[in-house]
């Protein structure tokens, strides 16, 4: 099956643990207005691979993964869009041996999720706002769109990670923090870590190349060290939920704190 | 006997053998930095002053010359730089920073940099040796055929050791501390004596260079005899060990201003007898410390009387005084001692500074808190290069050593005949022009032929298979045209500029290598790549000589994993190691390849025509064995993979040079993550079987703003290719090369 790839980055760091290929697949339901990859939203463009293609090409960095712990993540774009690709490639690369990782905000292609869910080591989940209003206009879609995707995610086996990118005038408040955590809290027992991922303007080129409009091109870089704090204080919320896994098991707790 | 009280004793003890003395009496350690300590009172006097000497001869140029004597072993007074402070003493001359003259690899070259800095070699000085005493550059001029002036002067051949001393040759220093020089000179007397037989031309030859190689023995305990030092006998502690075998590395630098003068593999020699002196109370960690920041100050005073453009082309007079740290044993151990880390820790006590060129022989098996020292140096420091000890072990043991950047030789068994590289990318363009240069002209302005029977390629668009059969003809000529022209300078070097006291500190029967090399590999593959998958429409002067190209379509280019690409890149370095093979050497010399390119990327490109790949006359090579700038698109670890594809063993058994860039937030979001990562990168890289990496972890925002402010970033070090340079001594087309590298990023 042919799906359509953005890009890839052989060395990945950020996206799950250890190195990773990270294969960003095009096309994705929202328009973030923050989002720094705007020539990943339309579903028509994209390099085509097949999945067989996506197998062969991550065996070649098995030593990595290896050494590391690293494996394969799918990003985007948003992955679940492509979801009969997704699943065919994951597939493959399960039967190598090769651990996965979901990058997703929840949205995309509902029929796929189950079976997504089951293939997947790691849930990666973005959120990116509390307020229906307010998502509406950031986002561009409905909140309750990640309804379905979240009543999945509470019977999911792997390893899940919550990040949130944080903008100035957005989020960057503990009455908003506390509300995404409300958020999240029907899976907080299942939730490894939270990451709060400062706003950055690297985007903003693409969006002068593409023609498109760029809403927040007054709106200053997020300073990383007040993330971080927040990145703490939401941690420390859910600390207090680990202990409720299911079957008393003790994932980890590997949330950065200094 | 006395001196070696307290060794365990073994073969070390009846023949001269450093590598049993090692292995029976290191004490590998698998822990981490902790026990490290600062520099001690006189280290910190000392250094304040090098340091300011250091800055004063990079405003002036140069800090003076000696010019009323020549090079040699004990031609200099003793020389101090604040001896009340120093521990380790000896300078190449009677002053810090005070330059020899070496006129026997050329005079030619002396006069220029004499010149070029406002000096003049003694009159009666001058007169009597150019009226009495041949130079090695005299010597292969006058052997050279037209042909070989011809490649050197398009620059087909560039660098070559015709003109200046060829370096790449390592004494086996440690043997002064080990047996004493008496014990040595015993040795090459024997060793003399033993040679009977017919006096066939080898032999002769072999005879005159022991009989030097004991003279420059004498000359040894003399020099060190002007200093206070008794080196005819053993070390009886470590700060004698590591005083001798300083003596034996000066001895090498008074004697020669070889292009690459390399430490070797010492520090689990002097960890012995650091260790030993600990145990008795002789030496506490401070101390230890101490001897080897004293000795790396030394190793950072080392300087040649070089022309200004060579500083240019290689940025700040290198000597590459590489020691080769680590590695595993044959047996299975370590060989990373407490020495190994306090080596590396004077990147922290003195700063970060490329020399000496501090080499990594990593190793799956390492300890990981060494691992994870290294890499965190790396990150801090700028000045690591790691090399793949996994596959180097199986074929020199345990105790080679790197000379340059990437040559491995077994210490003291083997040395090098050095031959600098040829221009891949030029070849090719031969290729397609019918053996012309692509911008040579002669007196009436008309292009050179540098090569017969080739036939110009006419096509209006490039037909791949015509053009790679030219170019397997051209590469077959070269090949022929390169090994005798080195065969025709190391003739000359050994007659007229004999290394005697490195030689000396070798066994009398060694292995040889002649080292050749390329340059522009990745563009040679990206060129054919494009003709290969895309159409490359030539476009021909009056002459008829291809001098641009037109690409229509894209095509893969070689650091993307890409096999296509990639293959045509390891193909083509093969069918040339084999060509070269064809050829018998000067000494029954092994063959050997590098794909290396030091600095000189830069000026390769301003000598070479566009290239079919699309890149312009005069823009730069990569570096080494690179992808070209920005055309791995896919990430560090495809363009990782890209490299890890050339044969080390069988077609690159000199070196293959890889240079990465990356911001540290592409290793991971902490320190510790990016730490841990990097180490499992050359981990995974090197488990491929990829042989060399340089590792510069730093912002291209910072680059920048060291072109604009460099007094900012004193001692901004980065490495290039197989070796390490202050960023600030780079010209400004040099510093806009690094900056324009791939950076591996992530927005």
């Amino acid at each position: 099956m042919l799906g359509r790839i953005h890009s890839i980055e052989t060395m990945g760091m950020l996206d799950g643990p250890g190195i990773r290929t990270i294969f960003f697949l095009q096309g994705c339901p929202l328009q973030c207005i923050y989002c720094h990859n705007p020539d990943s939203q339309k579903c028509d463009r994209g390099q085509q691979m097949t999945s067989s293609e996506i197998v062969a090409m991550s065996l070649k960095y098995k030593e990595y993964y290896d050494t590391s712990g690293g494996g394969v993540t799918f990003s985007g774009g948003e992955p679940l869009v492509q979801g009969p690709f997704l699943i065919e490639a994951m597939k493959g690369l399960k039967a190598s041996e090769i651990h996965v990782a979901i990058d997703t905000s929840g949205y995309g292609h509902a029929g796929s999720f189950d079976q997504v869910l089951a293939l997947a080591d790691m849930i990666l989940l973005d959120i990116k706002h509390f307020d229906e209003q307010v998502h509406q206009q950031m986002i561009g879609v409905s909140i309750k769109g990640l309804d379905i995707f979240l009543e999945k995610l509470k019977q999911f086996k792997g390893r899940l990670w919550v990040r949130h990118v944080m903008v100035p005038g957005y989020t960057d408040d503990t009455y908003s923090v506390d509300q995404l955590f409300e958020r999240i809290k029907p899976i907080a027992h299942r939730i490894e870590k939270i990451e709060i991922l400062p706003f950055h303007q690297l985007g903003i080129d693409k969006y002068k190349d593409l023609g498109l409009q760029y809403k927040l091109r007054e709106t200053s870089e997020m300073n990383p060290d007040i993330a971080k704090e927040f990145e703490i204080y939401i941690n420390q919320k859910l600390k207090g939920y680990i202990t409720k896994r299911v079957g008393g098991e003790q994932l980890p707790f590997v949330a950065s704190s200094k | 006997m006395n001196y070696w009280q307290g060794f365990k004793p073994g073969n070390w003890q009846t023949q001269i053998d450093v590598a049993d003395f090692i292995k029976q009496n290191y004490t590998p350690y698998e822990g981490d930095g902790v026990f490290l300590r600062g520099k001690s009172p006189k280290t910190t006097v000392l250094w304040h002053k090098a340091e300011k000497l250091i800055q004063e001869e990079i405003e002036k140029g140069i800090i003076d010359v000696e010019t009323t004597r020549f090079s040699g072993i004990d031609s200099f007074e003793p020389g101090y730089i604040d001896q009340a402070n120093e521990v380790i003493v000896g300078l190449q001359t009677d002053e810090p920073l005070k330059r020899i003259v070496n006129p026997y690899g050329g005079y030619r070259m002396v006069k220029k940099s004499l010149e070029a800095y406002g000096y003049a070699i003694d009159d009666e000085l001058e007169t009597r040796f150019q009226e009495f005493r041949k130079t090695h550059n005299d010597g292969v001029f006058d052997a050279y055929t037209a042909q070989m002036r011809l490649v050197r002067s398009t620059g087909l051949l560039t660098g070559l050791p015709d003109a200046y001393g060829r370096g790449r040759i390592i004494g086996d220093y440690r043997r002064i501390p080990l047996y004493g020089v008496n014990a040595l000179l015993d040795a090459k007397v024997e060793d003399l004596h033993k040679i009977n037989g017919p006096a066939t031309g080898e032999v002769i030859l072999l005879r005159e260079e022991l009989s030097e190689q004991i003279r420059a023995l004498k000359a040894m305990k003399a020099m060190a005899a002007a200093y206070g030092f008794d080196i005819s006998k053993p070390a009886s502690n470590a700060t004698e060990a590591v005083q001798f075998l300083y003596f034996g590395y000066l001895a090498a630098i008074k004697e020669n201003n070889g292009a690459a003068m390399s430490l070797g593999r010492n520090t689990a020699f002097i960890d012995i007898f650091i260790e030993y002196d600990l145990e008795r109370g002789l030496l506490d960690e401070e101390g230890a410390q101490e001897l080897i920041d004293q000795l790396v100050i030394k190793l950072r005073m080392v300087r040649h009387l070089r022309t200004p453009d060579y500083n240019e082309l290689f940025a700040g007079d290198p000597n590459w005084v590489t020691e080769a740290i680590g590695g595993m044993g044959t047996d299975g151990r370590s060989m990373v001692t407490k020495t190994s880390y306090r080596f590396l820790h004077t990147l922290t006590n003195l700063s970060p500074a490329p020399e000496p060129n501090m080499t990594v022989l990593w190793s799956q098996e390492l300890p990981e808190a060494f691992k994870k020292y290294c890499s965190k140096m790396s990150q801090v420091t700028g000045a690591l290069q790691y090399e793949n000890d996994d596959l180097m072990r199986p074929i020199y043991g345990d105790d080679y050593g790197i000379a340059c950047c990437v040559s491995a030789m077994g210490i003291g068994k083997a040395m090098q005949f050095f031959g600098a590289r040829t221009n891949l990318a030029k070849a090719l363009l031969y290729a397609i022009n019918g053996g012309v240069d692509e911008l040579k002209r002669d007196k009436a302005g008309m292009p050179v032929k540098v090569m017969e029977g080739i036939e110009p390629i006419k096509d209006e668009v490039l037909d791949f298979d015509k053009v790679y059969a030219n170019y397997v003809k051209v590469m077959d000529q070269l090949a022929e045209i390169y090994v005798n022209t080195m065969n025709t300078i190391h003739y000359m070097h050994d007659k007229y500029a004999y290394e005697a006291g490195q030689m000396a500190l070798h066994d009398s029967q060694i292995h040889r290598y002649m080292a050749f090399g390329v340059a522009g590999v990745s563009l040679v593959a990206d060129s054919l790549s494009a003709i290969k998958f895309a159409k490359v429409k030539p476009v021909r002067d009056e002459n008829g000589i291809a001098v641009d190209f037109k690409i229509e379509g894209e095509y893969p280019a070689y650091g993307n994993d890409d096999d296509r690409v990639d293959q045509l890149a390891v193909d083509i370095v093969e069918y040339f190691s084999g060509s070269l093979k064809k050829h018998p050497t000067y000494r029954q010399a092994e063959h050997t390849l590098s794909i290396l390119t030091i600095t000189s990327n830069v000026v390769y490109g301003k000598k070479t025509g566009a290239t079919p790949d699309g890149r312009k006359l005069g823009e730069p090579f990569a570096p080494g064995a690179n992808p070209m700038h920005g055309r791995d698109k896919t990430g560090v670890l495809a363009s990782l993979n890209s490299v890890a594809k050339f044969n080390y063993e069988n077609s690159c058994k000199d070196g293959i040079s890889n240079t990465m860039s990356m911001v540290p937030q592409a290793l991971g979001k902490q320190a510790e993550t990016q730490v841990q990562n990097l180490v499992h990168i050359i981990d995974a890289y090197f488990g491929k079987g990829a042989f060399h990496l340089n590792v510069n972890v730093m912002n291209r925002e910072m680059l920048l703003d060291a072109m604009e402010h460099p007094e900012k970033h004193p001692n901004l070090t980065i490495r290039v290719s197989g070796y390490a340079v202050h960023f600030n001594r780079l010209s400004r087309e040099q510093k806009e090369e690094v900056i324009a590298r791939t950076f591996h990023e992530r927005a």
